[in-house]
């Protein structure tokens, strides 16, 4: 077969109010690791999804190796062979690494023989895995791996991945693309959705452009450089942040000795955390998803309260054992890393939505009464500064799309003109002009005086905007250095170093 | 082929058409029952949903009928917006009517201007009182809270019924298990009929939970406590003290309702006094959107089919269930149409799968 494996020819897909695919043609050749590259919002999923037989378009058509395609469903998908590793897994993290694997198999593949086929498809393919083991306790990488054996398991001839790599450290980064490097010399395609353009650069033959559910445009992208990606992107220039060295001030944000055991059965437990902000400063923490990120955050915001009192302390006042409404009246504000149903009520207006954390330093209600006219004009304050795409504040935050919410969450911390800033992933899946957005935003509140501490997976986003990193691993927090004084590898190893063991020798307490 | 496909953001328009459309389908399946069982269905509509209206009679029976199912209405409307399930409203009914009438028989036959606020607080207590056992249980042990309150409903109504038979009984009154008659009562709003004062106090708390609700914290907190636990601790909001709340304000008011009643058209503490009404209560608080303005319509509707079934028992000899069928209609078919609000309903052309893809050249397959 010497043709294009799979054609995609005039696909539009309407959704009510609008369109997110409009007459989207490319092709992915045999052997070929095609990127799909785009703003959120620009259509990407929408696309896989129709692809993979979620969804289904409403014009046009798409062939699979010469012949027709319709999927009406995952399954059609899968028995043409198409397989996807999606963003979020659904994984259970109750059963085994085989049971798991089995769930998402047709009955037919699920039979017999199960553990013996996992075991040899994950050694040809360097993707370390133990089928006893119960999924609960993988680290976030080892759960990929769960999901893209699953997908090999099927014998896929082309297989789908969305956003990767947001959860992996640079080393297990690596394995991947040595894995999917492998898979393409052995006649699969692979269509490949990420934003992180340097990691389209080295791993990707080609790359197909769209904004605002068009093809505009396509290229290789070896012979573009990351910053030309991005401005095709989003087809304007790109001005990336300036970070200025700011002589820092004092102290703002001290955690000293926060311990905090996990509410979760598989959570992490804090172990004496130590780390302090000073005014005029950004310090990252980095690490791998599920090493106690979340608890660190949610013992920073006070939904759960420290042991001790003075475990955190803004300004010199202890406030470990204060809810999170004492602490934004001592001027302190959040991001959290979920947007829809943490950091905001999915199903109410943008202006609720600002009364949920505005109210206690903004004054949004007087005697209990909501100020709806101040609360509004504050969310509008927000959406205009901010760059948020709405048709207004009175629509749902759910109707929003990921960067846009996540553009009114930053807003509405940074326009409270907080003392100390604490936010986790402000730019996870969020698109490169709105990420430099925020990053802006974060720098300038730094430049004011501010105390601004940001956990984050994405190693590029630390260096760019921190003047110190500290590394998070199993719940324990290496001390911050300055970012001169490190590198990508050394904070990796640090990332990994706590996973090592399970990697290698994780049968043994299984 | 009819499709539902989910909608971007949920209907604002859908959302009070639905329960409409619900009264209108409930109608039209009664329209059927009737013709199955072999009534005149019209007549019979006529009978259970015009009829009442005529008179001034049939019409301040609704605005009694009416005035508890408002009352415990509003109450529960604010648990269930923050996801806190009292179902044993009808508990903290009895429970209210006890320790309020309790409080008139233990003053007897004292009586003054004092007695009858004396008697409400003394409702509330009551209604509270036996609603804080489900909140403590939540709260401390994380107890489902519906079995232990719907539970308890049936505790409190026993309770009530032996304390009637034994140390609140009448002790001039031949040994029927009734209490004695109150020695004051709530004052009759229209004159010559039974329609009393309480339902000024419906209204009344109708319009304090709507300004609750919709314009201070404590609703809003509400609010995101029951569609987003996370961000309502985000937003520091003490989930305890939300679920305390909620069934402190609900039994409070299921409690008025019934010590309203015992000492409205009742006037006496009898058996049969909790005749159902905190569970009709759910269905209004449901139909009536969880609003308070809704809830004051919904439970003149449903007082309606109250009256409107004593009516049709009456004088067409149906049997009594058609009241708690007519109700149980209301709720099927407003959760039924509440799909509506979240799915837009889409006619898809059925095709034969075959010919799905008429426009492209046929493919060349090679065996």
């Amino acid at each position: 077969m010497s043709g294009p494996l799979l054609e995609l020819s005039g696909i539009t897909k309407r959704f009510p109010g609008v369109v997110a695919n409009d007459g989207v043609t490319f092709s992915v050749g045999a052997r070929e690791i095609h990127a799909l590259l785009g703003e959120n919002g620009a259509g990407k999923s929408t696309l896989v999804k129709m692809i993979y037989g979620v969804l289904r378009p409403d014009t046009g058509e798409m062939r699979l190796a010469g012949a027709g395609y319709a999927p009406h469903k995952p399954s059609d998908a899968r028995d043409r062979g198409i397989g996807m590793v999606f963003q979020h897994f659904s994984l259970f993290e109750g059963l085994t690494v085989a049971d798991n694997i089995a769930l998402g198999l047709s009955p037919k593949l699920a039979k017999r023989g199960l553990k013996e086929r996992i075991g040899e498809v994950s050694a040809a393919y360097g993707l370390r895995l133990d089928p006893d083991r119960y999924v609960g306790t993988l680290s976030v990488g080892e759960r990929q791996r769960v999901e893209i054996v699953r997908c090999l398991l099927q014998g896929p001839k082309l297989l789908i991945m969305d956003e990767p790599t947001s959860v992996l450290t640079p080393q297990e980064i690596e394995v991947l693309f040595a894995t999917l490097r492998r898979l393409v010399s052995e006649g699969c395609s692979i269509l490949y959705i990420s934003h992180k353009l340097e990691e389209i650069r080295s791993l990707c033959h080609k790359a197909t452009i769209l904004r605002g559910g068009k093809v505009v445009g396509s290229c290789d992208p070896a012979r573009e450089t990351a910053r030309g990606l991005a401005e095709m992107m989003l087809g304007t220039a790109l001005a990336p942040p300036v970070r200025e060295a700011v002589a820092p001030g004092p102290v703002r944000l001290a955690i000293r000795g926060l311990s905090l055991a996990s509410a979760e059965p598989f959570g992490v437990d804090l172990a004496d955390v130590d780390l302090e902000v000073r005014g005029g400063e950004i310090v990252g923490i980095a690490g791998v998803a599920g090493n106690g990120q979340i608890e660190l955050m949610e013992a920073l915001i006070g939904e759960r309260l420290a042991a001790r009192a003075d475990a955190v302390s803004i300004d010199g006042e202890a406030v470990g054992a204060t809810g999170p409404v004492g602490r934004r009246a001592l001027g302190m504000c959040f991001v959290p890393e979920e947007r829809l149903g943490h950091a905001a009520v999915p199903e109410m207006a943008l202006w609720e939505n600002a009364v949920l954390t505005g109210e206690a330093r903004l004054g949004l209600a007087r005697r209990g009464l909501i100020d709806g006219a101040r609360s509004r004009a504050f969310a509008e304050r927000v959406v205009a500064e901010f760059g948020v795409r709405t048709a207004g504040v009175e629509h749902a935050a759910r109707s929003l799309s990921g960067g846009n919410l996540q553009k009114f969450v930053v807003g509405r911390e940074v326009l409270q003109g907080p003392a100390v800033l604490v936010a986790s992933q402000p730019t996870w899946g969020v698109d490169a002009g709105a990420a430099a957005a925020i990053h802006k935003a974060l720098l300038a509140l730094a430049r004011a005086g501010a105390a601004i501490l940001v956990i984050s997976q994405d190693l590029d986003e630390l260096f760019a905007i921190c003047g110190r990193i500290a590394v998070i691993a199993d719940g324990q927090l290496s001390p911050a250095r300055p970012v001169a004084e490190l590198t990508v590898e050394a904070i990796g190893l640090g990332m990994g170093g706590a996973h090592q063991g399970s990697d290698g020798t994780g049968s043994a307490h299984a | 082929m009819l499709k539902l496909e989910p909608r971007r953001e949920p209907s604002a328009l859908m959302f009070y058409v639905t329960p409409f459309l619900a009264i209108a389908l409930t109608l039209a399946a009664g329209l059927l029952l009737f013709r199955i069982l072999g009534k005149p269905p019209v007549a019979a509509m006529q009978l259970i949903f015009i009829e009442p209206l005529r008179s001034l009679r049939g019409v301040s029976e609704l605005l009694v009928k009416a005035t508890p199912l408002i009352l415990i209405a509003c109450g529960l409307a604010l648990g269930f917006r923050a996801n806190v399930w009292n179902i044993g409203a009808e508990g903290q009914f009895a429970a209210g009517a006890l320790s309020g009438g309790a409080v008139a028989l233990a003053v007897y036959p004292a009586t003054g201007w004092w007695l009858l606020p004396l008697m409400s607080l003394a409702g509330i207590a009551g209604g509270a009182a036996w609603a804080a056992i489900p909140a403590l249980l939540r709260t401390r042990y994380n107890t489902s809270e519906i079995l232990v309150s719907l539970m308890l409903a049936y505790v409190a109504v026993l309770l009530l019924g032996s304390l009637v038979h034994g140390a609140l009984r009448d002790p001039d009154g031949m040994n029927f298990p009734e209490s004695r008659l109150f020695q004051t009562a709530l004052p009759v709003m229209i004159p010559g009929t039974r329609a009393h004062v309480g339902f000024l106090v419906a209204l009344a708390v109708a319009g304090a939970a709507w300004l609750l609700l919709e314009r201070h914290m404590a609703g809003f907190q509400i609010k995101v406590l029951g569609q987003a636990p996370r961000a309502a601790r985000f937003g520091g909001f003490s989930e305890k003290r939300l679920i305390w709340a909620c069934f402190l304000v609900s039994g409070g008011a299921a409690g008025l309702a019934g010590l309203f009643e015992a000492a409205g058209p009742v006037g006496q503490l009898v058996p049969a006094l909790p005749a159902g009404y905190g569970f009709t209560a759910i269905i209004v608080a449901f139909l009536g959107r969880l609003h308070p303005a809704g809830i004051v319509l919904a439970g003149l509707l449903m007082a309606l089919t109250y009256i409107g079934g004593e009516t049709a028992q009456i004088s067409m000899s149906l049997p009594s269930a058609t009241t708690s069928v007519f109700q149980g209609m209301f709720l099927f078919f407003l959760l039924a149409t509440d799909v509506l609000v979240a799915y837009r309903p889409r006619w898809i052309a059925t095709r034969p799968a075959r010919a799905g893809r008429p426009l492209q050249p046929p493919a060349k397959v090679e065996a």
